[in-house]
């Protein structure tokens, strides 16, 4: 089998997986929700409810796709479409085992953060396009949230690239042979992934959504399919910052040798997927300017700190 | 003006007053049960206790009872001091002693006065512990329902029914806690006013029967703003429907017509608008049988016979609004319009209408009417004709005895004291009719005479005011000091009122009482002059009508007419089978708009469900040219409809199946007809919104929204828009005042009886917070030179072999409509002849209820006799519209046989 | 922050812990006898209908969804000429049974009434009448009331004294 062959199966294999991984989650999220809650969880359809999944495909392909009246058309159509596009871009750079990576680019730090900026137009668009003051207010909570927590969320990623030397995601996993970066990076890794809960938009920050103030706020006036997007683009959101915790802070496919890489990397992944719905199961929703000022007040600052002091140990290690 | 203190903030009040008039015209809550706004004030019930104090050092004052505090200047109480607070608590809670456990079940329940004033003075818990005390009922009637365990003592009833209205057969019995409210013995309370017991009545002792069939709470009710039809006073009312039939009548308050009163035939004469026979699908006769037909093809089919060339006559009617008549002349053209009534009658109502419009005397409105001390009936039979009329005079009776009371500085609201100076007495009261009348209890001089000679003693007593007038030739004895003393007494009077009307059919009649008001208008007298006129809108009606139905007979005579159309006419009840098939037989197809099958209907080819004031929205102008705008209730769920909006429709192109809105029937009309002008007043446009607000028609409280048409179908449909007027049909809508005309029930905060009017008016009693609703179309010109009709009858001389038959009025059976009411049913009298025993000895005719034989029209009439020795020799009287002798002309010649 | 992550971690622990969802249609929940379920109409000790068709119900009724006409019967005795309730509006919240001056409305504890057609939520006043006393025994309305309607007659109920004599006069 020529490479192009190898390479097109990567690339099929990653945006299948990725999606039916996304997908899945909507059973993952429900049911340990409900464990987590002293409930059970959907268990009726099919053995342990598996089928909830099934079911709610066929329910969400079915419902009628509605475009109200009112609504700015073109960008209407287009908003829901930017989260499943520059997610699933994002996950090129993703290393889930040795070689099996779609493209091991030297600047795929970069790229991870250039798509996530990008992602934040689907809510602001999704927001616009809606005409709903709701959705407005949806989508300028979004942008605001989405663009402050980007700064640092690439700033705590410069201490790891610092330890690496490098932006490439394969060195980054190399680099972590000894120790795992979330020893020395600890303060990047919980900046990381704070800013993580925030560019994915996932409880306790879902606040450009809040159903008890904003009625859903940016997707207020989706339904069907673009719903979906959206709902899908959330989980796939998910999966994507796990998995780039796992590559930054937790060795990547790096493990004892009794199991193959590309199951630890996927053991690693959901371990930070459930720590995600451990999350929405346990917190409540921050005030929107407590938010902002726990961003640019405490974050920012550590994580400039962070970046500061690794330098400072790297250069005198030196 | 006097400057009181309650509660220490000063006031404002004018002079006169007691202080439970002016803290409840101030807006205060304060508790109450013998005072009414009509019946004044007698301090029996203390319940409106207050703390009065000397000056304003005094802290500790004296309890009073408000109503029995004069509010003179300097006068200092407190509502709010506990003192005062308990008391009312306490006497409360004593008159709840024995009253019995039956919200629930009573009538009352929802709007009683007693748990209104309960919760306001704060007693909530019965401690008392010992048996209650209990009394049986009785039966009153059709009307009335009895339940004495609940009376609290406050004599409300027996004040109105006795003092107020004149009643003889409701009394109170025993004595100290066993006092007992109700007749000597069961039976019909008789009063013609027996119906406002229910609304005077604080608690539920005496409830309408008639809601009790059908029986549902005030706060489910909806209502609209009316107007009665039961006669030509046009008293306010407010009409009641749920899930589709009209439940009761309530009064609504008019400061210048019926005030807080009511007369039994409008107030239960209503159940005819749920009669089985109600027409309520367009009908086409096929083959003998009256089948319904589709609603799109009865337009074409109609209007197919009324095509171009085609002979089209209409005949309007004196019970339809000023609109359906308007729209019925439009539709067959002004030449071929008819106003359904008889020519005499016609006449003698353009007559009346003549001397209201050219005239120089002011005719007073009803409420007008209580304010004239001195009074002259002349030809009617008041109480029968125009009932709340004969309530508005027996006030003016007591005008003259009054005044003895004034003199010694007792106010008028201290009802007690002046009846112990008045005692028993009347004001000059004169009265000239056919037979003996109700009034003449309290008449100082009756005379009973064929309408002639009332005429004559009009005339004469016209003459001894002004000697310049022709005097009566070949005047009896009698008559001569009869008309001397009463010309005396008008003129001694300040304020003479002088009343006749239209129902003895006599020309001269009306001219003399007009004779005699002109003159007493030029001794400088503040005369008023009233006249009845037989139906609802016949004013109204004859303001747009030229000919009338003997003129529509003549044409049909003379030619056949392709189409007739017939306005809500009995023509049958009216002028009789003979003419009525002469006319019908003339025309090729017959229309009609009717509410109830009747004679008519059964004769027509088409057959339209017409409204009644139920279901219609319209204006009626009544006796004194008042015109007053009335609502419907409700939309029907079938084809029902306002007459004037079939008209419409058949007036317009096919290819619309809907009437135009109401203001453009009516800015249509006064564009054609100047003289009505002001009706566009008497209400708001049906744009008219308070902020942005419609005005309901049911209580915010209205119940069973979801549910009631829920076995139909679960999907509540959207509730249905009135385009005619600013009113919605839900509980949607502006509650708080409303506009006077477009009031449909009457509540405010803590107040969910009656009386919550008092928050309606700008002072209790007086006016409504916009004015009175209605609008008057001709006001007098005092300065206008109004000619004296000299045209004086002779004697009326008794022939030997024939009688002379005379309308007799019933209030309970001579109006068309509310004599088809099952509980007015049962008060219709039996049909008789009256002769008095002269005459019927004469005639060979022996006791009261032997059978009689007459002829009119060619038919045999049999009915039994009746002795009334009242009547002159040489006539008859008959009861005029029951249904034994509907269609009879009055008056007649006839020939009796036993 | 610690505290955020304290939270984190008991809610953690609830991984743990017994479900606290009953499996419905397998097993049955306990219901108390105050649960308020589907409305009923209850009869007094004597076995008539308690309803005396006060509007009460309906008045109180949030969503308007009791609707009912009073009626009589013979001898006077108040009841409903018919009674729904349109269980699709319903909201079970118990007013109705709070304003019932007889305790004819009841709430009980049933709640499997679902159906289909929202038309089949509509209850007459035969779905609705139940032929015992329900929650509240023992009373008559009629007993205490004032009215005489065949239950007993004037001054015979409990806590009242004969009718008073209108013709005497003495003290």
């Amino acid at each position: 089998m020529s490479e192009t062959w190898i390479h097109i199966l990567i690339i099929v294999c990653v945006l299948l997986g990725m999606v039916t991984i996304a997908a899945g989650l909507i059973y993952v999220e429900r049911r340990m929700l409900a464990v987590w809650q002293e409930r059970y969880g959907p268990n009726r359809v099919g053995p342990f409810g598996i089928f909830q999944v099934m079911a709610d495909m066929v329910k969400i392909f079915f419902k009628e796709d509605w475009i109200p009246g009112f609504v700015d058309r073109k960008v209407f159509i287009v908003a829901p479409t930017i989260i499943m596009i520059t997610t699933l871009l994002s996950f090129a750079i993703v290393p889930f085992a040795p070689g099996i990576v779609v493209a091991n680019l030297n600047v795929g730090i970069l790229f991870f953060l250039a798509m996530s900026s990008l992602g934040a137009y689907t809510i602001v668009l999704a927001g616009w396009a809606s005409n709903n003051k709701y959705s407005l207010i949806g989508g300028l909570r979004g942008a605001a949230q989405m663009i402050s927590y980007e700064v640092f969320m690439g700033l705590s990623l410069m201490g790891v690239v610092i330890l690496a030397g490098s932006f490439n995601m394969t060195d980054i996993v190399m680099e972590q042979k000894g120790m795992w970066n979330v020893v020395p990076q600890f303060i990047g890794f919980v900046i990381f992934f704070i800013a993580g809960l925030a560019e994915t938009h996932r409880l306790p920050f879902d606040i450009p959504e809040a159903e008890s103030e904003l009625i859903a706020g940016f997707h207020s006036e989706y339904s069907g399919m673009k719903f979906g997007m959206f709902f899908v683009g959330e989980y796939l959101g998910i999966t994507l910052v796990s998995a780039m915790t796992t590559v930054l802070f937790f060795g990547g496919w790096l493990g004892p040798s009794f199991l193959p890489p590309i199951v630890w990397f996927l053991i690693k992944m959901f371990a930070f997927i459930l720590v995600f719905v451990l999350l929405r199961a346990s917190l409540p929703r921050p005030r929107y300017d407590q938010l902002m000022s726990w961003g640019w007040k405490i974050l920012l600052p550590l994580a400039l700190l962070n970046l500061l002091v690794t330098g400072a140990i790297v250069l005198y290690n030196q | 003006m006097a400057k009181v203190f309650i509660d220490d903030i000063e006031y404002e009040v004018p002079d006169g007053k007691n202080m439970l008039e002016v803290c409840l015209s101030l807006g205060f809550d304060l508790t109450y049960f013998c005072w009414h706004p009509a019946l004044h004030s007698i301090g029996a019930c203390r319940q409106c206790g207050v703390i009065n104090y000397k000056d304003e050092n005094d802290k500790r004052g004296r309890i009073t009872m408000a109503c029995m505090l004069p509010a003179s200047n300097g006068t200092r109480i407190s509502i709010e001091a506990k003192a005062a607070h308990d008391f009312r608590a306490g006497n409360i809670e004593s008159l709840m002693l024995n009253h019995p456990h039956d919200c629930p079940v009573c009538d009352e329940g929802g709007e009683c006065h007693l748990q209104d004033m309960t919760l306001m003075s704060g007693h909530n818990y019965r401690r008392y512990r010992f048996k209650k005390r209990t009394h049986t009922n009785q039966y009153l009637g059709p009307f009335l329902n009895h339940e004495m365990n609940r009376c609290i003592q406050c004599y409300r009833c027996v004040r109105f029914y006795k003092d107020y209205a004149g009643g003889k057969d409701l009394d109170v019995f025993a004595a100290h806690d066993d006092i007992y409210f109700g007749r000597s013995e069961d039976g019909v309370l008789e009063n013609e006013f027996s119906g406002n017991l229910v609304e005077v009545c604080p608690t539920g002792v005496f409830t309408d029967k008639t809601l009790k069939q059908h029986y549902t709470r005030k706060w489910d009710l909806t209502s609209a703003p009316s107007v009665c039809h039961g006669c030509s006073l046009g008293c306010n009312i407010l009409a009641s429907q749920r899930y589709g039939t009209i439940r009761r009548i309530l009064t609504r308050y008019n400061g210048d017509v019926n005030g807080y009163f009511l007369c039994d035939r409008g107030r239960f004469g209503y159940e005819y608008t749920n009669s089985k026979k109600r027409i309520i699908k367009a009908l086409k006769r096929v083959s003998g049988t009256y089948q319904p037909i589709e609603n799109g093809n009865v337009f074409e089919e109609v209007k197919a016979l009324m095509g171009e060339g085609k002979k089209v006559i209409g005949i309007g009617s004196p019970r339809a609004s000023l609109e359906s008549n308007f729209l019925l002349k439009e539709l067959v053209g002004e030449n071929n319009f008819y106003g359904g009534i008889s020519n005499t009658e016609g006449n003698l109502i353009k007559q009346v209408i003549n001397i209201l419009k050219k005239g120089k005397v002011k005719t007073p409105s009803l409420a007008e009417a209580k304010g004239y001390d001195a009074v002259f009936i002349v030809g009617e039979d008041v109480t029968n004709t125009a009932p709340m009329l004969a309530l508005s005079l027996r006030q003016a009776a007591k005008n003259k005895p009054n005044e003895e009371a004034f003199a010694i500085r007792i106010p008028l609201w201290n009802d007690a004291a002046i009846r112990e100076i008045v005692q028993e007495r009347t004001g000059p009261f004169f009265i000239a009719t056919v037979h003996h009348t109700k009034l003449d209890e309290i008449s100082s001089g009756s005379f009973y005479g064929h309408p002639d000679n009332i005429a004559r003693l009009g005339h004469a007593v016209a003459q001894k005011i002004n000697n310049n007038l022709p005097s009566v030739p070949d005047t009896d004895r009698e008559s001569a000091s009869l008309s001397s003393s009463i010309a005396e007494a008008l003129l001694a009077a300040k304020k003479p009122l002088i009343v006749s009307g239209t129902s003895l059919f006599s020309k001269n009649v009306i001219e003399a009482a007009a004779n005699v008001a002109y003159a007493l208008k030029e001794q400088g007298k503040d005369v008023g002059l009233i006249y009845t006129v037989p139906e609802a809108n016949s004013v109204g009606m004859t303001l747009l009508s030229e000919n009338f139905i003997d003129d529509a007979i003549a044409r049909v005579e003379k030619e056949r007419a392709d189409v007739l159309l017939i306005l809500e006419n009995d023509l049958y009840q009216r002028i009789g089978k003979k003419d009525s098939e002469a006319i019908l037989k003339r025309c090729n197809q017959v229309v009609a708009f009717e509410n109830l099958e009747n004679e008519t209907t059964n004769s027509c080819d088409y057959v339209f469900p017409a409204g009644t004031f139920a279901e219609s929205t319209g204006t009626i102008v009544n006796n004194e040219g008042r015109a007053q705008r009335f609502y419907q209730v409700h939309i029907p769920r079938n084809e029902v409809r306002s007459s004037w909006k079939w008209l419409d429709i058949l007036r317009q192109d096919l290819q619309t199946a809907e009437a135009k809105d109401f203001d453009v029937i009516v800015d249509e009309m006064i564009q054609k007809n100047p003289e009505l002008q002001k009706i566009k007043e008497t209400a708001p446009t049906a744009d008219f919104r308070i902020g942005t607000q419609k005005i309901p028609r049911s209580p915010h409280r209205f119940s069973g929204r979801t549910s009631m048409i829920a076995n139909i179908n679960v999907s509540e449909p959207k509730p249905p828009d009135d385009n005619d007027s600013p009113m919605s049909f839900t509980m949607e809508g502006y509650h708080g005042i409303q506009p006077s005309p477009d009031t449909a029930f009457y509540w405010s905060p803590a107040w969910n009886s009656v009386q919550a009017i008092n928050k309606y008016q700008i002072e209790v009693g007086g006016p409504l917070h916009d004015g009175n609703p209605g609008k008057r179309l001709f006001e007098p010109d005092e300065n206008r030179q109004a000619k004296y009709f000299n045209d004086i009858p002779s004697s009326f001389h008794p022939s030997n072999d024939e009688l002379l038959v005379l309308p007799l009025y019933h209030i309970y059976g001579s109006e068309e409509l509310t004599a088809l009411s099952p509980a007015v049913k049962e008060r219709i009298p039996q049909a008789y002849i009256a002769l008095n025993e002269n005459e019927a000895r004469r005639k060979g005719l022996n006791a009261e209820g032997g059978k009689v034989e007459f002829y009119y029209q060619d038919k045999k009439w049999e009915l039994s006799l009746k002795i009334d020795n009242s009547l002159p020799d040489g006539i008859a009287g008959l009861p005029k519209g029951l249904n034994e002798t509907s269609g009879i002309g009055y008056p007649f010649r006839t020939k009796i046989n036993s | 922050m610690l505290s955020s992550i304290r939270t984190v971690w008991l809610v953690f622990l609830h991984m743990f812990k017994k479900r606290v969802t009953i499996e419905y249609p397998e097993k049955k929940a306990f219901l108390a006898p105050r649960w308020r379920g589907r409305i009923v109409l209850t009869r007094d000790p004597d076995h008539n209908e308690r309803c005396v068709a006060c509007y009460l119900c309906a008045a109180v009724c949030p969503t308007d969804c009791i609707s009912l006409q009073a009626t009589e019967d013979e001898n006077g005795r108040r009841k409903p000429e018919y009674f729904r309730i349109n269980f699709s509006r319903c909201i079970f919240c118990g007013l109705c049974e709070d304003a019932c001056p007889t305790y004819s409305i009841q709430l009980v504890p049933d709640f499997e009434m679902g159906e289909y057609k929202r038309q089949d939520l509509v209850y007459e006043k035969e779905d609705l009448l139940i032929d015992g006393q329900g929650k509240y025994h023992g009373y008559n309305f009629y007993r205490v009331a004032g009215v005489a309607v065949g239950v007993k007659g004037k001054g015979e109920g409990e806590n009242e004294s004969a009718p008073v004599d209108r013709k005497k006069l003495v003290p």
